[in-house]
């Protein structure tokens, strides 16, 4: 159990519990949150899951915990670890069953007030044309090469298959695909579970928004990204669907044995971690970046099919009906990159867990256009409420491996929401005050109510305050669509 | 309720976590089962019954516990089948048997992956108890 009082206070949004805490951990945690949002997460066991984080082989610096944290399986959900490359070792558990799950941004032209009564035929056309809801099926079935292909080029292949330009895969994290993966380290029932889905959004707090942009916080930022107030704007939330599940699944059941056999003990089997430079490391590494490569091309696929809704909705009433992409950012991955830690440079594994990568300006890997104002970062807030466009900083850089928070953070579990919210009252409200819904469970709707979240604008504060993000633009939602 | 065997749905912030308890580990299991399809919001069709011959092993009762359960979830997605009627032995870590069940009608919700966070079958004054956390 830990309480307000292990915690130092380092400043207002910025929080330690020494490594002192308890025996096992290899390092401190750091808290990146007000004493607020820390208060509301007390009962929860996410600082418990990050300090249990912290007893990994090969951390370095700090476990952060990011101010959306709350309580996962193994790691806490807004964790973020950097473990030494190549003797420290990767977490499947640490990354999540749906590896790159991630935000994709896209920006237009069209001015809400021009578009605003043809927004409820938008988001028909967008249920219509994005596959959503449990068990769904794609637009395209893939063989075993086409799967293949995407396991090993991402977004790459939907450029050669016409469904991506080439400045969507430039604005996409990695340029939308990351080296290293091999499809022979996959399993068979990964293989099976990822041939129908792609291009498809699945359910769960997965969604697709039309949102209108409410503020900009930072003009020269939001002009680079091609971002203006009263624009309407699309963002798709979601991941590698059931290829990536099975990819986690399969990991982490093998390094229930990697453990016994490299002698490590953990507090949680959850955390089941091998050496990177062992033969499960170095699977389990080229397997997860496969499904890297899938979720890319499935947000890539889903764009496309937007595009056509956008065009379907809106071609001849709006001036130009025409989405560019902003870009496109992971908060569930496991990446090898250099960072500063203690003055001594060095490669790490920097998994994040609920976190998005936010590298400052002038950092390698960031397109040409966003290499002066840092790396956008997307954060959906919860469904009716706002999110945020913000840019990562030198201050991510030097504290937080380059990272910052993913969304609102949950507060009220499934169960009690559902018991405390009717969905149908829900889509009632939501529609009230000008939000178009298309929901394929209601009992789904409403275990992603808003009152299940905290507020994302105090997530905001939090992270810009404490210098780990810089606000850009906040939008708010004109139509939702979830499975 | 069956003060004997059942399944209950317990609070967690993000996920799903379920209390199960049994005489025996096959009873644990199927109530396991039983408690997923339910949280799932799982409809089957009232015919035909289908039925599947199922060998598993692990090196321990907690992995052979994912397994079985991540057999279901992989059967629901690629098969469409939802599974409520067993007939399962577990012996050394080995679960052989026939499970029973029919077609999926409806999934109201999407269950990720079966997660071993502090997961132990443990003995008890009701028999054996565990919990289980589902990624949703």
């Amino acid at each position: 159990m830990i309480n307000l009082q292990d915690l130092i206070k380092i400043s207002d949004y910025e929080w330690e519990i020494p490594r002192s805490f308890r025996q096992d951990m290899r390092v401190p945690v750091r808290i990146f949150a007000t004493r607020k949002l820390i208060e509301a997460v007390m009962d929860d066991r996410s600082l418990e899951q990050a300090v249990n984080s912290a007893t990994l082989p090969g951390l370095v610096g700090h476990v952060l915990v990011m101010p959306d944290m709350h309580q996962g399986y193994g790691f806490p959900i807004g964790g973020v670890a950097a473990t030494r490359y190549p003797e420290g070792v990767i977490s499947p558990g640490g990354i999540g069953y749906d590896i790159n799950c991630g935000v994709r941004l896209l920006a237009s032209q069209i001015e809400y007030e021009e578009a605003r009564e043809h927004i409820a035929a938008l988001a028909t056309a967008l249920n219509h044309n994005c596959p959503s809801g449990v068990g769904t099926k794609g637009h395209v079935r893939l063989n075993d090469s086409e799967l293949n292909q995407i396991c090993r080029q991402g977004s790459r292949w939907a450029l050669k298959q016409g469904f991506a330009s080439e400045a969507d895969v430039r604005r996409t994290e990695e340029g939308g695909v990351l080296e290293g993966a091999d499809p022979d380290a996959v399993s068979k029932r990964a293989k099976e579970r990822g041939r129908a889905q792609i291009g498809t959004l699945g359910a769960g707090n997965h969604f697709i928004e039309v949102d209108v942009v409410e503020q900009i916080f930072d003009a020269q930022a939001a002009q680079a990204m091609g971002l203006f107030e009263g624009h309407l704007v699309l963002q798709i939330h979601c991941g590698s669907r059931g290829f990536g599940h099975q990819i986690c699944t399969d990991y982490v059941n093998e390094f229930q044995g990697a453990v016994r056999r490299y002698g490590i003990q953990l507090p949680d089997r959850e955390l089941v971690c091998a050496p990177l430079n062992s033969p499960e490391g170095k699977n389990y590494l080229a397997a997860m970046r496969c499904a890297a490569n899938y979720a890319f091309a499935n947000r890539q696929v889903l764009a496309h099919y937007a595009r056509k809704a956008f065009e379907e909705a809106l071609a001849g009433k709006v001036q130009n009906w025409h989405l560019h992409q902003v870009y496109d950012i992971a908060h569930n991955m496991g990446k090898i990159e250099t960072h500063v830690i203690d003055g001594e440079r060095m490669k790490v594994c920097v998994h994040r867990k609920g976190a998005t990568r936010a590298f400052g300006p002038g950092y390698e890997g960031l397109p040409e256009e966003y290499r002066s104002i840092g790396q956008p970062v997307l954060v959906p807030g919860s469904m009716g409420t706002a999110s945020w466009v913000l840019v990562g900083t030198e201050g991510s850089m030097q504290r937080s491996f380059g990272s910052t928070c993913h969304g609102a953070g949950r507060v009220m579990s499934r169960s009690k929401a559902k018991k405390t919210v009717w969905g149908e009252d829900l889509r009632s409200e939501l529609e009230a005050s000008g939000i178009h819904v298309r929901a394929g469970s209601m009992a789904g709707l409403a275990e992603e109510a808003p009152q299940a979240y905290k507020d994302v604008d105090d997530v905001i504060d939090a992270v810009s305050g404490a210098g780990i993000a810089r606000k850009v633009a906040r939008l708010v939602p004109v139509a939702v669509i979830k499975g | 309720m069956d003060t004997t065997a059942g399944y209950r749905e317990r609070e967690h912030t993000a996920d799903w976590e379920l209390e199960i308890w049994a005489p025996d580990l096959p009873e644990l299991f199927a109530q396991a089962a039983r408690g997923m399809l339910a949280l799932s919001g799982a409809r089957l069709e009232p015919e035909p019954r289908r039925e599947r011959l199922l060998e598993l092993e692990a090196p321990d009762a907690e992995s052979l516990l994912v397994a079985f359960l991540s057999e279901l979830l992989y059967l629901a997605e690629t098969k469409n089948l939802g599974f409520d009627d067993f007939e399962i032995s577990i012996h050394s870590y080995r679960l052989r048997g026939r499970i029973y069940g029919a077609a999926l009608t409806w999934l109201s919700k999407e269950i990720k992956a079966v997660t071993y966070h502090n997961l132990s079958i443990r003995k008890t004054s009701r028999g054996l108890e565990a919990r289980v956390v589902f990624d949703v």
